[in-house]
């Protein structure tokens, strides 16, 4: 990111053992402050696991139960030895995917993330579609025609759109477009009668339906996603378009801009040959970024819309007091933001020359 | 200030100015008057006040008490009476919503003063002091920072359990890597300045450089992005509380409220409609108003 008096990017990158030594020392470093920074995870969410107010043992035996049984739980849960052999063996389980049972359901919580993750990764998809699709060629607008009224309405909604709490508009989403007028589908990803009809093969029911052939099927749940995921898109509509917004702006004050111009190029030429071009690796990272905050929407999203996904299990764990299902989710979470992170900063050292 | 008498405007635009007090407020006035020259900005500040003053005189304003039922009246709509309806008690939601504001603006307060001080004292001690300090710090913030706020506030909600005290508290654990971050750049340009090693010579103890010669110059660039932060903590004391995790009922909590108008929402959307509204408003007015103070305070827009 410092390098930002270069003008155009120069196009060959020389591959000579060097730089090559150089990037893998440099992924090296990076990897190991991922591996710290997991660390800090596994702690944080220890931490939080022991912050409980209730005692787990009586969250799992109940408080009828006899001193003996209780004694024995407790020694089954590993209470009774040093905290830090209590973390080492907390780490061991999170590592090896042993969440434990989630009291809620009755499951592993390992099977029911299995579960519930494919329908958030659908909505997420589907909405970050959405949010590209809408906010990249708003904030180029925005940012060709600046100061203009396109402009000013391009910033406006995407103020609205950081400003408006998701789960009210779902609501309102709700109450217009499917109570009302009937456009959409209800709560839930499919109606009653279409339930379990495809065989599940990926998870994600707009892909299994294709694959079954059953495009009745796929209208459903198209149906009941269009909402949950119009309403996740604009939040990072908003946050994709002010972002391409300001990177464009950037480019465009360079002075190779104003020589393409000179030299006869017309102002989209430029913007697309030039400019887009330029952008793109940052766009990219911002794209993984609002990947994960999709992540964070989908918690009070799913709840509105009754979506059997991965935040609606989260915060029905949440109200159960069921810690293992929650540690387990906070986690991946944090996991998920670690590497995406990771992924985009990586993405940027290969795919910008002047980073190298 | 256009009828200011001509001798404060100049005392306030003088070109050189004769006190400290007198630079200080002369600031002050050149960032009023950029302020005053961006519409939207002066928008949100507007809403704010007027958010403040109805916190203030909440009992003036709303027609009746947030918790006065009036169970012949339940779910009406809104009318010339119920301005925004009654909820499914009788109670008024205008009412509820006036009184609801006291509570946002204690939540987003108290954030605030706990928040600010956390961020600055880690920020400002890890850009001035380096090395292992520095590093051991940011990979704490770090960590902080690998959670979506609401996720993580989430997180110390169940493990703090639900209230409105332990939504403040989840919600500022949340809030400070940010400020951390943006302080320990700002130390970071100020620690090698000629005026910091001068104070130094003098025997200044590194405390008393951090808290006289740095903290104040990093509180501008703080209080912006609090204020823009804010948007973003109101929204998760709403979401806290329309999952059952923040202020519990009968509070007129905004968020709460929309949790259980959720439950009559096909018959009666002003229940969940109104505070929703008001959640939007009070986020956009910080929003608009964090702008406006970015590029009034930011020093590179000049």
């Amino acid at each position: 990111m410092a390098a930002r008096d270069t003008t155009a990017a120069p196009k060959a990158a020389d591959a000579g053992l060097a730089p090559a030594a150089r990037w893998l020392k440099l992924a090296g470093r990076q990897v190991g402050s991922v591996l710290v920074t997991l660390l800090g995870l596994l702690a944080l969410t220890f931490f939080m696991g022991r912050m409980l107010p209730i005692d787990p043992v009586i969250a799992i035996i109940g408080e009828q139960a006899e001193q003996s049984t209780y004694d024995m739980v407790y020694a089954q849960l590993g209470l009774d030895k040093p905290l830090y052999v209590q973390f080492a063996l907390f780490i061991r389980d999170m590592m090896t995917g042993e969440f434990g049972n989630a009291l809620f359901t009755g499951n592993r919580v390992a099977d029911d993330l299995r579960r519930v993750f494919p329908a958030t990764i659908e909505l997420a998809s589907v909405s970050i579609i959405i949010g590209i699709g809408l906010g990249v060629p708003f904030g180029m607008l925005a940012a060709v025609y600046r100061g203009s009224m396109l402009d000013h309405v391009a910033r406006f909604i995407g103020l609205l759109g950081y400003s408006s709490p998701n789960f009210w508009l779902g609501l309102m989403g709700l109450i217009l477009f499917y109570a009302t007028l009937g456009w959409v589908g209800g709560p839930g990803r499919l109606d009653v009668m279409f339930l379990d009809m495809v065989p599940s093969r990926t998870g994600l029911i707009l892909v299994d339906s294709l694959l079954a052939g059953e495009p009745d099927v796929f209208w459903d749940a198209f149906s009941h996603i269009v909402l949950p995921a119009s309403i996740l898109g604009y939040s990072s509509m908003a946050y994709i378009s002010r972002m391409t917004r300001s990177f464009m702006l950037e480019q465009l004050g360079q002075e190779y801009i104003v020589a393409a111009r000179v030299k006869g190029m017309s102002r989209w030429q430029v913007v697309w040959r030039h400019a887009f071009r330029n952008i793109l690796v940052q766009l990219v990272t911002v794209i993984a970024l609002a990947y994960a905050f999709l992540l964070e929407g989908a918690v009070l999203t799913e709840t509105v819309f009754a979506w059997p996904g991965f935040g609606r299990y989260l915060t029905s764990g949440l109200l159960a007091g069921d810690m293992n299902a929650v540690l387990a989710c906070v986690l991946i979470i944090g996991i998920i933001f670690v590497g995406l992170n990771l992924f985009s900063d990586l993405l940027y050292r290969m795919l910008d020359p002047r980073t190298r | 200030m256009s009828d200011a008498s001509p001798t404060l405007r100049a005392w306030l635009t003088a070109e050189v100015t004769t006190s400290a007090r007198q630079a200080r407020i002369q600031s002050f006035y050149y960032g009023w008057l950029r302020l005053r020259a961006n519409p939207l900005a002066l928008i949100g500040l507007l809403i704010l006040l007027g958010l403040v003053v109805v916190a203030i005189c909440a009992p003036l304003i709303a027609p009746v008490g947030p918790n006065d039922q009036d169970l012949m009246r339940r779910l009406a709509p809104p009318s010339g009476v119920h301005w925004f309806g009654t909820d499914e008690l009788g109670r008024d939601v205008f009412a509820r919503v006036v009184y609801g504001s006291r509570i946002t603006l204690y939540i987003s307060f108290l954030v605030a003063i706990i928040a600010a001080p956390i961020g600055l004292a880690v920020g400002t001690t890890a850009g001035y002091f380096g090395g292992w300090t520095d590093t051991v710090l940011m990979r704490i913030n770090d960590i902080f920072l690998s959670f979506p706020g609401l996720i993580l506030a989430l997180g110390f909600v169940a493990a703090l359990g639900s209230g409105i005290e332990n939504a403040v508290i989840a919600i500022a654990l949340t809030a400070w890597p940010p400020i951390a971050r943006l302080a320990r750049a700002e130390t970071l340009t100020i620690r090698a300045s000629d005026y910091i090693a001068a104070v130094r010579i003098q025997g200044a103890s590194s405390a008393r450089i951090i808290l006289r010669h740095i903290v104040p110059m990093c509180v501008p660039s703080v209080v912006v992005r609090i204020t823009l932060n804010m948007a973003g903590i109101i929204l998760t004391a709403a979401g806290l509380g329309f999952l059952g995790l923040g202020a519990q009922p009968p509070l007129p909590e905004w968020g709460a409220m929309l949790s259980t108008g959720r439950q009559y929402m096909l018959g009666a959307w002003w229940i969940a409609a109104m505070p929703g509204l008001a959640i939007l408003l009070t986020s956009l007015a910080f929003n608009l108003f964090g702008d406006g103070l970015r590029d009034v305070l930011d020093p590179r827009s000049e």
